[in-house]
């Protein structure tokens, strides 16, 4: 019998009433933690009619989950989310909780933490237990790679970007708890989420794309940009971008790819422009092939490709586009 | 009148950060002389503070931790319009993790004293945590509003903001006083201006310390901080490149060429 006290738990999360992967991933990297501290794994899922969510996140990996169901609960509204969870927390003493770095996840994971004084890290890249079982945190800063440990506090928080861990294989003979959640009567009403607007994105998925074409700070300006872009219409790709492009306003947030952006894992990625700084290549460390377009011979980015090209990306690029075109003509003539 | 709380990070200027690394063999930062810059979206959080002043009667004051030549950041922000600017420094609050940073700004905002709405960047250059704003709300228990990308109805005790999310945003209804984080879809920061310049020489930076905060040391810093960096490694996983030579035209067919031959175009 597995202990149930110190458990390690999972905020999974749901958008109209469909957990994101990122929930069932976090449960699979949640389950490995809690085999190696030998404990159980409890998730807390707050929805609207979300009962058949619930079994779904045992079938991944969940001993235990806290089910809020309630109309009020149906979109993340920090004041209610923050308050079911810290109450939660402080009884179960969880040792671990991990959180899906979302928009909702990253307001949601700093309220926890400060409401319950404990330690809280971003954009891990890996999760791992120390010989004295303590969490450790791997996050890419300076070209490398930082650990960081909350040594003392309980629980010990990080937030994940969707991709990083793999979702488990859903089995659906496995059994577990479900514990109803009372929402909260008495509550400040000092905010409310009055409604959630869905806007249809432009072009390829990022994550889903088999070819990211990703431009940065190397495009120089607008016109050096909009060449990149043709390439990743060219190759109908999916357009990325490191935060120096997104910085300069070429392009919208939504694009950037890597440590705070998004995690992809392509057939092909070629980075125009770029100066392969970590914080935007552990973004992409599951593509098959990497090309990288860079003046400098001596920028770090070729050290992390299969294929390099020494040269102005404003001039390659145009001269790739016709290579590229006349390939596909090729293809189709014969 | 409404009373703003601007908070401001000096950060290490992003054209320059990746000169920053980790020594392989010491495991320690090397540190070139990166200057510090304002962050980039405090900037869009002082423009928006600026712009509420120009539409109600308002008054802008800065805030921000940091060494002493983090003063240049509030002196910015000073020229660029604010009324008054402090600045929390202390050899007790280096090493801090967000959640020290969050606690020690709010203990100054508490100090400045009457507050409706307190500004941050989303996030920084430098960290990106994003936790900074949430965590100071948490500890002047008023609410939050993070990735704030418009304000759609203001000026009274209940304002009405729209929040990015993943493709789309939260329409949010707040009531003051509230923290917003803002993002960079928000507004177009202005330039600073010499009258500004000339103007913010006037205008005086209160420097605060632990003392001044009347903060115990272990809630501070390095100490205060629940988080610490246990180690840093230097990454060494590469592949191995194969460098395309050639003229323009010959380098782009046979980059074509392999791309093909390994089935991904």
């Amino acid at each position: 019998m597995k202990k149930q006290d110190s458990p390690v738990w999972v905020i999974a999360e749901q958008i109209d009433c469909q957990v994101l992967a990122v929930s069932f991933q976090l449960i699979g990297q949640a389950r490995k933690l809690a085999a190696e501290l030998g404990t159980c794994v409890e998730v807390v899922l707050l929805g609207d009619n979300i009962s058949e969510q619930a079994r779904q996140l045992i079938a991944a990996g969940a001993d235990k989950v806290y089910l809020g169901n309630a109309p009020d609960l149906a979109f993340y509204q920090p004041e209610i989310y923050t308050e079911i969870i810290v109450k939660l927390a402080k009884e179960r003493r969880p040792e671990i909780m991990l959180i899906g770095s979302t928009s909702a996840g990253t307001e949601l994971a700093p309220l926890i933490a400060a409401g319950l004084e404990t330690g809280l890290t971003a954009h891990c890249i890996d999760l791992l237990l120390d010989e004295n079982k303590i969490l450790i945190s791997k996050i890419p800063a300076y070209g490398g790679l930082l650990s960081i440990i909350c040594p003392e506090k309980r629980p010990q928080m990080a937030t994940i970007a969707t991709g990083v861990f793999t979702s488990p294989h859903p089995d659906e003979s496995r059994t577990g708890e479900i514990v109803p959640l009372k929402v909260p009567a008495e509550l400040p009403g000092r905010i409310q989420t009055l409604k959630v607007v869905r806007e249809e994105p432009e072009g390829v998925p990022l994550e889903s794309a088999p070819i990211v074409v990703a431009g940065g700070a190397g495009a120089g300006d607008r016109k050096g940009w909009g060449m990149i872009a043709d390439l990743a219409q060219t190759l109908n790709a999916a357009l990325g971008s490191t935060r120096p492009a997104v910085d300069e306003g070429w392009t919208e947030l939504e694009t950037m790819i890597g440590q705070s952006g998004k995690m992809v894992s392509p057939e092909l990625y070629i980075g125009v422009g770029l100066s392969g700084e970590l914080q935007h290549m552990v973004g992409i460390v599951g593509a098959k092939v990497m090309v990288a377009v860079n003046n400098d011979a001596k920028s770090q980015v070729f050290e992390q490709v299969d294929y390099g090209i020494v040269d102005d990306c404003r001039e390659f690029v145009p001269v790739l586009i016709e290579k590229i075109k006349e390939y596909r003509e090729k293809l189709v003539t014969c | 009148m409404l009373k703003i709380v601007v908070c401001v990070k000096a950060v290490p200027d992003p054209k320059e950060a990746h000169k920053i690394k980790i020594d392989p063999v010491t495991k320690t930062l090397m540190r070139s002389d990166v200057p510090l810059v304002l962050n980039l979206m405090d900037k869009n959080a002082m423009e928006a503070a600026l712009q509420l002043k120009e539409q109600l009667d308002a008054h802008i004051t800065v805030l921000s931790m940091g060494p002493p030549p983090a003063g240049n950041v509030v002196k910015e922000c000073l020229a660029l319009g604010a009324d008054h600017g402090y600045l929390l420094t202390d050899q007790a609050f280096g090493g801090a993790d967000a959640y020290a940073t969050a606690y020690t700004l709010a203990q100054g905002i508490e100090k400045i004293g009457e507050y409706d709405v307190v500004l941050c960047g989303m996030a920084s250059s430098d960290g990106s945590t994003e936790w900074v704003g949430p965590q100071i709300a948490t500890v002047l228990k008023i609410p939050v509003v993070t990735r704030v990308k418009e304000l759609v109805e203001y000026g009274g005790q209940w304002w009405q903001v729209k929040a990015g999310m993943e493709n789309g945003y939260r329409l949010v209804r707040v009531k003051l006083p509230a923290v917003l984080t803002v993002s960079r879809e928000l507004n177009t920061p202005r330039t600073l201006s010499f009258s500004g310049i000339i103007k913010a020489r006037k205008k005086e930076i209160t420097a605060w310390g632990i003392n001044q905060l009347g903060l115990p040391e272990e809630s501070v810093g390095q100490k205060g901080s629940p988080t610490i960096v246990s180690d840093l490694d230097s990454l060494t996983s590469r592949r191995t490149v194969e460098i395309i030579s050639g003229t323009r035209e010959e380098k782009a067919e046979q980059l074509v060429n392999k791309l093909a031959d390994a089935g991904v175009i």
